[in-house]
């Protein structure tokens, strides 16, 4: 039996995207033996540690293990939430109908998980968010729904914020200082997040027993942070993005300087390669080599900083800053009908959010009317910064190419190309809507050395991986600081 | 030795040697010996990773071999070496004697310097073996490790397969720079040590600090709780709560007051701009 439920959680889990390998479930399972299945935390902590290989993966794996081994709290502790003095007189007359709770009835519910968040009394608490939800959450069984509505009409019912109020106000706060008075908010703060956790997992149970576990899990199931899609994330989503961005660059940062160590071409040195050979008696046993130098890349980045376009162009600039050992000099512009430079918003050492706020304050990308305009600002890039460009220099510019229906002055693209080593564009539309509607991307890209749909964290990673380290032994572009003919010869 | 019957039990041995265990900690530790697998130790700079397995040693009565592994660590650091001059010695002190017999000679045990992961095996006591910061050596490095994790024996070409004497207990930690191989992650138990609650914060600074009080201990964690919420660069941890307690109790300070934390803000955070921010937001 629960080996049964066991496979099934597995199989859960894989389908969020957690590689659970067979050893990992044998194991699991061997660890089972010895885990006390009755203790819940035990039983997490051994599924975890058997199973869950990343952090990345934690979250998909908290929510798994909610649907897959809801507790399952015996039943009649409900009676015994009814039973507790305070609401002794009320409930015999009323307790029975559920639903039919009136005004009163919700008055009452509504002090009782007062007292017991002041006192912090977890087994009352559980025991009136399962009154609550009979009462208020009003759920429909049959419904493939995730929760969330029956959560928030729930939380609406019970005036949650309402609740805050009145615990800050509940304690004494004369003579407290500013100090505490912030700490005790926050402990409060956490508290009724607390009780919002309990209404959602008191919720979940109840889905899980209407339509069973697989039906929950699947509509519960989130993508990995990685494939989150940047332009439509959630504010929670991005929180999380924004943390895992520097490990994921250092992460990558690694792997380029990895890479580049292999990749060690350098020319014969003759002149060590002799003087070693004299501690062999003039037999060069060990050749010496020249320490390849590898060519960082010089960015010129462009971002389309319009507000469809901000959070990706957020992420991109932070995703390149957080990568700019990797590269020569970053060098970034926004724009939205016009363009500026906003590379000295971001020296090494600001504060990123901070930077954000000026450039959008500071930055003079607004002509007319702060609806993008590529034409324009493509024009202005080539005007004023066209002569900075070299064959060093890679352009990335990252927007939807939705015009307005403005002219698309798509030749820029081919001088760009003409003078830099390559220009990039990253699309975080999906592919299939590129051209649609006032989309004029491929005007753009058939001129790009390449354009990408960049929709979330590991296309993005791809991306920089790519043009970080440039595929070896390709003669399609010439190499930079190596003249000859060749290089005539491409132009 | 002692063997554990229950999570509990590693839990209150843990205390013992003042290292605050949650249950999950406990539980972990429990499978490891149990299962006698490796534990893949994850979490921020500062919560207690190195230390878990220090206590660990001191639990058991064991000695505690340490691996400190950085970039560019090999085989030669980790594993074994041919004392090779002591070879040449030989070698010249038996000049004209037989080659086979002489090869034979030279390769064996007496020639051979141990590092830590052969020693951990190859001592007649079991020890704990702490594999710390894995994610600083290079992938193939991290092959090194395979044999002696899953099968606690390493094979050397001239002498042939050293098996171990005794089991250790290994930990290994990392910060998470770098994604580690499936091979070794598939091989270990995975724990995350994040920040504590702070009921469990105080705990540890209890037992930690000495001469804090009980109610300084509570500010300490209060307080701290609300630092990391604050979007940083890099949060206090708990040995930076540890050494904020410290810090005030030889400032004379038992009661914090806002003034005292913006002139101590540099023993909990490191980067001059997150002080400047909490600073900001304190100072209402």
């Amino acid at each position: 039996m629960l080996l049964d439920v066991l496979t099934g959680f597995i199989q859960e889990l894989r389908s969020a995207g957690v590689p659970v390998s067979m050893v990992e479930a044998i194991d699991a399972t061997e660890a089972l033996r010895y885990t006390d299945l009755a203790d819940r935390v035990a039983f997490k902590s051994t599924l975890g540690a058997t199973l869950i290989k990343n952090v990345r993966h934690l979250e998909a794996f908290e929510t798994a293990f909610e649907v897959y081994f809801a507790h399952h709290r015996p039943e009649p502790e409900i009676g015994d939430g009814n039973g507790s003095p305070r609401k002794s007189e009320a409930a015999p007359g009323e307790g029975g109908r559920p639903g039919a709770g009136g005004d009163r009835d919700l008055d009452e519910l509504i002090e009782a998980l007062f007292q017991a968040l002041l006192s912090e009394d977890l087994a009352s608490i559980r025991a009136l968010v399962r009154r609550a939800v009979d009462d208020y959450a009003g759920i429909e069984p049959g419904r493939p729904v995730g929760g969330t509505y029956y959560l928030y009409r729930t939380l609406r019912r019970l005036g949650v914020d309402g609740l805050l109020e009145r615990l800050l106000e509940s304690e004494d706060g004369h003579g407290r200082s500013d100090l505490e008075e912030r700490l005790v908010r926050e402990e409060f703060e956490e508290r009724i997040e607390q009780l919002r956790e309990e209404i959602r997992d008191e919720i979940r149970r109840r889905l899980v027993a209407d339509r069973g576990r697989e039906a929950v899990a699947k509509t519960l199931r989130k993508p990995l942070l990685e494939d989150v899609d940047l332009m439509h994330a959630a504010r929670a989503d991005l929180a999380q993005l924004e943390q895992v961005i520097n490990p994921l660059t250092r992460k990558l940062a690694a792997r380029l300087a990895h890479k580049r160590r292999l990749r060690r071409a350098g020319r014969l040195d003759f002149r060590r390669t002799m003087r070693r050979s004299l501690a062999t008696g003039g037999v060069p046993i060990e050749p010496q080599f020249r320490a390849p130098h590898p060519i960082k890349p010089e960015i010129f980045l462009l971002c389309d900083i319009s507000g469809s376009m901000a959070t990706f162009a957020r992420f991109t600039l932070q995703f390149m800053y957080a990568m700019s050992s990797q590269f020569s000099k970053v060098r970034s512009f926004a724009f939205i009908d016009a363009l500026d430079e906003i590379t000295s918003f971001l020296d090494v050492g600001t504060d990123f959010p901070q930077a954000l706020d000026r450039i959008s304050t500071e930055a003079e990308v607004i002509w007319i009317d702060g609806h993008s305009d590529y034409g324009r600002s493509l024009d202005q890039f080539w005007a004023r910064f066209g002569g900075h460009l070299t064959r060093r220099s890679t352009v990335i510019i990252t927007g939807d190419a939705r015009n307005n229906y403005r002219d698309v002055n798509s030749s820029i693209v081919p001088q760009l190309v003409d003078v830099s080593r390559a220009v990039y564009w990253l699309n975080p539309e999906p592919e299939a809507y590129w051209d649609t509607g006032d989309s004029v991307m491929n005007a753009y890209a058939k001129h790009c050395t390449g354009a990408y749909e960049v929709r979330n964290l590991r296309q993005l990673e791809a991306f920089v991986e790519q043009i970080a380290l440039p595929p070896v032994g390709r003669v399609s572009r010439p190499v930079p600081h190596e003249p000859g003919p060749g290089r005539f010869w491409q132009r | 030795m002692i063997t554990f019957a229950e999570p509990r039990e590693v839990k209150v041995a843990l205390e013992d040697v003042k290292y605050l265990a949650d249950d999950r900690i406990a539980q972990v530790v429990f499978l490891a010996e149990r299962l006698g697998k490796p534990v893949l130790i994850e979490g921020p700079a500062g919560v207690g990773k190195t230390e878990l397995a220090k206590a660990l040693a001191a639990v058991h009565d064991r000695r505690l071999i340490r691996l400190q592994c950085y970039e560019g660590l090999d085989e030669s650091k980790a594993l074994y070496e041919w004392n090779y001059k002591k070879q040449l010695l030989r070698i010249q002190a038996d000049q004209g004697s037989d080659w086979s017999r002489l090869e034979e000679d030279i390769f064996s045990e007496d020639y051979l310097l141990t590092r830590p992961l052969l020693e951990a095996i190859t001592t007649e006591e079991p020890v704990v073996l702490l594999i710390d910061e894995i994610d600083r050596v290079e992938v193939e490095t991290e092959a090194l490790l395979l044999e002696v994790l899953s099968e606690f024996q390493v094979s050397i070409p001239e002498l042939g397969t050293m098996r171990a004497v005794s089991q250790p207990l290994v930990l290994l930690t990392s910060n998470n720079t770098r994604e580690l191989s499936e091979a070794l992650k598939r091989r270990c138990l995975f724990l995350h040590i994040g920040y504590p609650t702070v009921e469990r914060e105080k705990q540890i600074l209890l037992a930690r600090v000495e001469g804090v009080t009980e109610h300084l201990a509570e500010q300490v964690a209060r307080i701290v709780r609300s630092v990391r919420s604050f979007d940083l660069k890099k949060a206090p941890s708990v040995s930076e709560s540890i050494d904020w307690a410290n810090t005030l109790i030889a400032l004379g300070i038992a009661e914090i007051e806002a003034a005292d934390v913006t002139d101590t803000l540099h023993v909990l955070l490191k980067y001059q701009t997150d002080i400047e921010r909490v600073a900001k937001e304190l100072e209402i």
